[in-house]
């Protein structure tokens, strides 16, 4: 992440991505295509045909592949926002714990006790 | 004029809505987190307000990144949630109060807080689910006060800075003190506390930041200013950021609060959830 001039610093938080313009940009496609899931017709429709839907929304390829492998850390990468694609976690019934598993190495078990070693 | 009675602040987690939909009150994960509404449900019983100034954070249901306000102020009759993508139960509107919002706009906009208007508001969870913990059964609640929705960009960087957050808070107190209209208002401020759902990083939580603001929150408010927003990211997570709806709410206070109840629990869902009612002098 490299500063703009005359802006914000971004300091470097690892494991942590800052959803700036740059990443809104990147992640345009994607974020819209989530978004559109607030409605059922559309969840349906993505069911229905996935690849068609990701066509539909002008995603990239390696957005599409991130989706095809459910892997949310590359979804991430490609611009993904997180509060959009938990809508598409709610497509394949993954829970916030399943999804903090997948991007952390853990399994959902593991990840709830690392949650409660913080308590 | 209007009277700011107090403020209440509590983190607006989605498995929360679920837990009050199957009365899991006294289940062992739940209870440390429903233990610290009794107090709430007793002060605005008592205090019964007319109006409900609800700060939040939309979470992807009410704007997309096309159109980003940074604070947005709803203007409408009512108010209506969706299923947000993974049907959550579609409730009765909540009864707005566009006389007020307008009010507080044209306050606001004179005191050179330059917002967003919305006529109409898709709220998420944000909104919703503080209502249904400070009003049991909201909207179907007799006491339900009529509602104006304020929501701050927490999505997408640049957020707001913490001074900007209190500072909004201090112009929306002046707006609300001006409504000529006898009526008393609670100010909301829903979100946070620690923690980060998305990346390597996903489930951190910090309880010794979570309590470093809540010990100032009260009664040094400024202190908070000095945080910059990549520090709050650092340190209370990447959606810790919601952090900044209590500091609006704390503005809209004044300088003088006593601190009826507090409730600190790790963890909820994947967040340390908080919760503080202030009461005004
Ligand atoms: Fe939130």
């Amino acid at each position: 992440m490299h500063d703009m001039p005359g802006h914000d610093y971004h300091i470097d938080i690892p494991g942590t991505t800052i959803f700036d313009g740059r990443q809104a940009m990147k992640g345009y496609a994607l974020n819209k295509m989530c978004y559109s899931f607030n409605k059922a017709v559309n969840r349906d429709a993505f069911k229905e045909d996935p690849e068609a839907y990701m066509e539909k929304f002008g995603l990239n390829d390696a957005q599409k592949d991130a989706i095809r492998s459910t892997n949310i850390l590359a979804m991430i990468e490609e611009g993904g926002n997180i509060y959009y694609l938990a809508k598409l976690a709610g497509i394949f019934k993954l829970s916030v714990q399943d999804v903090g598993g997948m991007q952390t190495g853990m399994t959902t078990e593991e990840f709830k006790e690392y949650l409660l070693s913080q308590a | 004029m209007a009277k700011i009675l107090g403020g209440i602040t509590t983190s607006h987690i989605p498995a929360v809505g679920n837990a009050i939909q199957n009365e899991l009150y006294d289940d062992p994960y739940w209870k440390p987190f429903f233990d610290g509404y009794p107090k709430v449900h007793e002060w605005v019983k008592n205090n019964k307000p007319d109006y409900v100034i609800n700060i939040y954070n939309d979470h992807g249901l009410g704007f997309f990144l096309d159109q980003m306000p940074t604070f947005a102020i709803g203007a409408a009759h009512e108010y209506r949630n969706e299923d947000e993508g993974w049907g959550l139960p579609e409730l009765p509107p909540f009864p707005g109060a566009p006389e007020l919002s307008w009010h507080i706009i044209e306050s606001m906009v004179a005191d050179e807080f330059d917002i967003t208007s919305c006529q109409e508001l898709p709220v998420d969870h944000g909104f919703v689910v503080p209502m249904q913990l400070f009003w049991p059964g909201a909207p179907n609640n007799p006491d339900m006060p009529r509602a104006v929705p304020v929501s701050a960009n927490t999505v997408q960087h640049p957020i707001p800075t913490l001074k900007r957050a209190l500072d909004f808070g201090k112009a929306l107190g002046r707006a609300i003190e001006s409504f000529p209209e006898e009526a008393k208002v609670v100010v909301l401020g829903t979100g946070g506390l620690s923690h980060q759902l998305e990346g390597k990083r996903a489930g951190f939580i910090n309880r010794e930041f979570d309590e470093y603001c809540l010990n100032n929150i009260a009664h040094n408010p400024e202190e908070l200013t000095k945080i910059s927003r990549m520090e709050l990211v650092e340190k209370a997570g990447a959606q810790g950021t919601e952090f900044l709806m209590w500091m609006m709410m704390r503005g809209a206070l004044g300088d003088n609060v006593t601190e009826l109840t507090r409730n600190y629990h790790i963890p909820i869902s994947n967040t340390g959830a908080g919760t503080l009612l202030l009461e005004c002098a």
